[in-house]
């Protein structure tokens, strides 16, 4: 109990009558909450012409944020082994359980949990990207918890090119498909994460990872 | 009585409080613009001030009080023009606002809000009068862009276009022409630190343009800036964009001694 | 926190004197202004969208009891729960009342601006609490027990140096001075705190009501570990910030961080949606959201509506030059610049905050750039218009205003004493302009007042052409 129920509910009470009071009416009827449920919006989108993958590229790396490409899921391993070499990361990583089938190097510590607070490294599915502002979409789940987004240094994340949408939009269409519903957290990400707090100077790796990396398959 | 026998439409000049107690020249710069581009102009004696101190103070009856002296003296002309962004645009979109719930004020004060004007537009957009620009000055010169006319009336090109007519003269932009130059009606004399912070910075970007003159469409704007200007002696004249394009010049900027000439 | 608005007037003057906080105003009003012109410029529907978001904003405001009603629904299926909150008093008490019964002791904060409405740190702290912004810019002025000074960047009125002895004192250890490793520092220590979190508190940039989300954007990813971390999820959010869909909050997105930071978009953009779910592998356990009126409803019935459509985005104060000139602590509480000048006196009461809508030249730079297109300096107006009805003008003022327009109702007598002063002043002249004017202080400190020539003009205009 946070608060007695029945403050909490003559608060809520008090709150929607005070805001029909301003507004000079009562409560709407059925019919004009309908038409409200029924409503459609329809705003303007930033046009463009661009490639989809092209500009995805293009933008994501404008913010700092890096991306390869593969040809299928089988490559994965060996450009994550070779990030983790090139940024001289120890053989330990969170990797989303959508990814555990794949051929992980021998010798690599893996596990598939949220992140701990020494986590280096976390590989993780992307559910979309999204061309219009260079943004990774990922969703919570069993499959790709929320803690490896944030808490490592190095943030790795594979996304099927085919899952390139255009607009936001777009993307909140293939979260309504979910059949599981919303998940806890949508995060849309566009590069590292940075502060510009200190003198209005940059600076990357603020509290979420300093790299982003892409590894766009297909 | 009409100031000149030629046709066309009949203009009433609105003098405004700051012209007409401190520099008379505008307006016989700004009648001179009008009769040259085929105007008849007359000056109501009826005319006092158009009321924004008290509108924008929150003394809404004295504004109206103000309002209703204008309207009445200026109403049967076709056109009012003004030298000052400031004034006409409490005339074209505030005396609206004033009488929204008044229906026998209203709409005349919408009938004068349509034919009001600021003078540098007035000529540019409803007479086309870049042609009948006749004058010389020779310098350069920086714009400042005053708050009023700028957002309220959307004057920017207008002055620009017309100054490009003057035989002589070179116009160089400054950094933040659009940004407030701390005047304000009484906000310079109610919060003068800010103010003279605000009007500081406006002075470092015309000294940096190294324009040996400033223009604008608005006395508050310019009297405020001069009045800068002087007190740190920097050797820039001040005058209103009608006095050059008139022609009026070649005389004492604002705060300038009158027998000086440079 | 304590409202301090009363004392505008010497901070102003003071903060114009301030040559560290000028040089960081200089700085960051140039990165601001600056790119945001620039993402204008890159983006030829922006025009379209600040009038598609006004009238989006208009359309929840019209119909707000609705949503707020579709919002709970939403949130209440997806796991969460709803508290309602009339009032500061009634908010920090909700939430005090969460923390207590699940024992908190460490609450990690997100930035909230509403949380900094209804003085919510210091009850924390008071029953014994540790709280810890994780916003860098909140955190850092935590350090310096300061309030924030632009609801965007909080710490933008301190100096590297500034932060460097902040975190000297606090952490311990050696001095850092570069950018990258005083970054860093705070990153460690902060890390550290996530982790020991009980209770994370985030705001709401927008409500959804269609999923019962609250979307919040930063940066840093602070947000994100505020609330991932934690055992429970406190949102703490206007009621005015609801949205009916994904696809409307998506309108504000496009307009959010260009018009605050000038950037395309923030790194992060967050869509929360309830507790964690019987098969996540992290996340917290209760999701709360406290939907805070404080005045807002009654925001919407009269002249002042139009201020509900704010989304917090900071361009009007990155635009104004008051704010400019004397920075955020000068206005005295939570919100500066243009939108705190309108908020302040309708949240906390028109004699708390006599100067905030006086102090302004009524430009109209911040209407211009403001995303949702509040006309701002008529909302100031119309504060000091309540202000000269209700006598909370100084009886001065209102009485010389009377004799102003009793005078200038009097054609004749107005012009009669134009010319007095025309002459008067033109003799008192030197070359031109008049140093020292007594009762004009105000101007003359600073200014030379250029001197009438003498006559008026009515009185030459009719002496040339013979009327009288």
């Amino acid at each position: 109990m946070n608060a007695p129920a029945n403050a909490s509910g003559n608060a809520r009470d008090a709150i929607l009558k005070s805001v029909r009071d301003a507004l000079r009416r009562d409560p709407l009827d059925a019919t004009q909450v309908a038409a409200l449920d029924a409503r459609v919006p329809r705003h303007t989108r930033p046009a463009h012409d661009e490639d989809l993958v092209t500009r995805f590229m293009r933008k994501f790396e404008s913010r700092a944020g890096t991306v390869e490409r593969v040809a299928s899921r089988d490559a994965v391993p060996a450009a994550v082994e070779a990030y983790r070499l090139a940024h001289r990361l120890p053989q330990r990583a969170a990797v989303g359980a959508a990814l555990k089938d794949l051929a992980w190097p021998e010798g690599w510590l893996i596990h598939h949990e949220a992140a701990g607070i020494t986590e280096a490294l976390a590989v993780s599915p992307a559910l979309a990207g999204i061309a219009e502002t260079g943004s990774l979409m990922l969703a919570s789940g069993p499959d790709s918890p929320t803690t490896h987004n944030f808490v490592p240094d190095d943030h790795v994340v594979v996304l099927e090119t085919a899952r390139i949408v255009d607009h936001f939009e777009d993307a909140w269409t293939e979260l309504r498909a979910r059949p599981q519903g919303m998940p806890r957290a949508t995060n849309i990400i566009s590069g590292p994460s940075r502060t510009a707090d200190v003198e209005q100077t940059i600076q990357l790796g603020a509290h979420g990872p300093r790299r982003v990396h892409v590894i766009l398959v297909g | 009585m009409t100031s000149s026998p030629t046709a066309g439409p009949r203009v009433g000049l609105f003098a405004t409080c700051l012209m007409n107690l401190f520099r008379p020249n505008v307006g016989f710069s700004a009648v001179k613009l009008l009769e040259d581009a085929g105007c008849s102009v007359e000056v109501p004696a009826s005319q006092t001030c158009c009321g924004q101190p008290g509108y924008n103070s929150g003394d809404y009856d004295a504004a109206r009080a103000l309002a209703r002296q204008v309207i009445e003296a200026f109403e049967h002309f076709d056109y009012v023009v003004g030298p000052s962004g400031s004034c006409m645009a409490t005339i074209r979109h505030d005396y609206p606002v004033l009488f929204a719930d008044d229906p026998q004020w209203l709409p005349r004060a919408e009938a004068l809000s349509r034919k009001s004007f600021e003078l540098l537009s007035f000529l540019a957009d409803v007479r086309g009068a870049a042609a009948t620009v006749d004058a010389r000055y020779a310098g350069t010169a920086t714009y400042h862009d005053s708050c009023s006319g700028l957002r309220g009336l959307g004057i920017k090109g207008q002055p620009r276009a017309l100054l490009g007519e003057v035989d002589g003269l070179k116009v160089k932009e400054m950094e933040d022409a659009e940004v407030c130059c701390g005047f304000g009606g009484t906000f310079c004399v109610k919060y003068p630190e800010i103010s003279e912070k605000m009007v500081d910075d406006k002075v470092r970007n015309i000294l940096a343009t190294g324009a040996d003159t400033l223009l604008g469409g608005d006395l508050g704007c310019l009297m405020n800036i001069a009045g800068r200007l002087k007190r740190i002696h920097a050797p820039v004249k001040v005058f209103h964009t009608a006095e050059v394009l008139a022609g009026f010049a070649d005389g004492a900027g604002l705060a300038d001694a009158p027998k000086e000439s440079r | 926190m304590q409202i301090r608005s009363d004392e505008f007037r010497e901070r102003s003057v003071f903060a114009i004197h301030d040559a560290n906080l000028q040089t960081a105003l200089g700085r960051a009003r140039y990165g601001f202004v600056g790119k945001r012109a620039q993402q204008v410029a890159d983006l030829p529907e922006f025009e379209q969208l600040r009038e598609e978001a006004k009238n989006l904003k208009n359309h929840v405001l019209d119909n707000l009891d609705h949503y707020l009603a579709r919002y709970e629904q939403a949130v209440v299926a997806s796991g969460g729960r709803v508290h309602w909150a009339r009032d500061a008093a009634e908010a920090r008490e909700i939430i005090l009342g969460i923390c207590k019964r699940v024992d908190a002791k460490t609450v990690t904060k997100g930035k909230s601006m509403v949380s900094e409405e209804i003085d919510l740190n210091e009850a924390l702290i008071d029953n014994g609490m540790e709280v810890v912004e994780t916003d860098l810019g909140e955190y850092i002025i935590q350090l310096a027990h300061e309030p924030p000074s632009h609801i965007i960047a909080p710490a933008v009125h301190k100096t590297r140096d500034q932060v460097s002895d902040l975190f000297e004192a606090a952490h311990g250890g050696p001095r850092k001075t570069a950018v990258p490793d005083l970054v860093d520092e705070a990153r460690r220590v902060l890390r550290d705190k996530y982790f020991r979190a009980d209770v994370g508190i985030t705001g709401g940039n927008f409500l959804v009501a269609e999923t019962g989300s609250s979307i919040i954007v930063t940066n840093e990813g602070n947000g994100d570990l505020t609330q991932t971390l934690a055992k429970v999820h406190i949102v703490t959010s206007g009621i005015e910030r609801v949205v009916p869909t994904l696809d409307d909050a998506t309108l504000f997105l496009r307009l959010l961080a260009r018009s605050a930071t000038g950037q395309e978009t923030e790194t992060y953009t967050t869509i929360s949606t309830g507790p964690r779910r019987a098969d996540d592998l992290d996340g917290p356990e209760e999701y709360h959201v406290v939907l805070v009126d404080n005045g807002r409803s009654k925001m919407l019935a009269g002249r002042f509506r139009d201020m509900l459509r704010c989304i917090r985005c900071g361009a009007c104060m990155n635009h104004c030059p008051v704010y400019g000139a004397v920075g955020g602590h000068a206005y005295g509480w939570v919100y500066p610049g243009p939108m705190g000048s309108v908020l302040t006196p309708l949240i906390k009461g028109l004699d708390a905050a006599y100067d905030l809508p006086n102090a302004c030249t009524l430009n109209g730079r911040c209407q211009s750039v403001c995303p949702v297109k509040i006309p701002l300096p008529e909302l100031l107006r119309e504060l000091r218009h309540l202000q000269h009805q209700q006598n909370i003008t100084p009886v001065m003022q209102k009485r010389a205003l009377g004799v102003w327009r009793w005078v200038a109702t009097r054609p004749k007598l107005y012009h009669a004493l134009e010319q007095i002063a025309a002459r008067a002043l033109s003799g008192i002249a030197r070359r031109g302009r008049i140093r020292r004017l007594p009762l004009a202080g105000g101007w003359t400190d600073s200014r030379d007042l250029p001197a009438p020539t003498g006559r008026t003009f009515l009185e030459l205009w009719q002496g040339k052409r013979g009327q009288q």
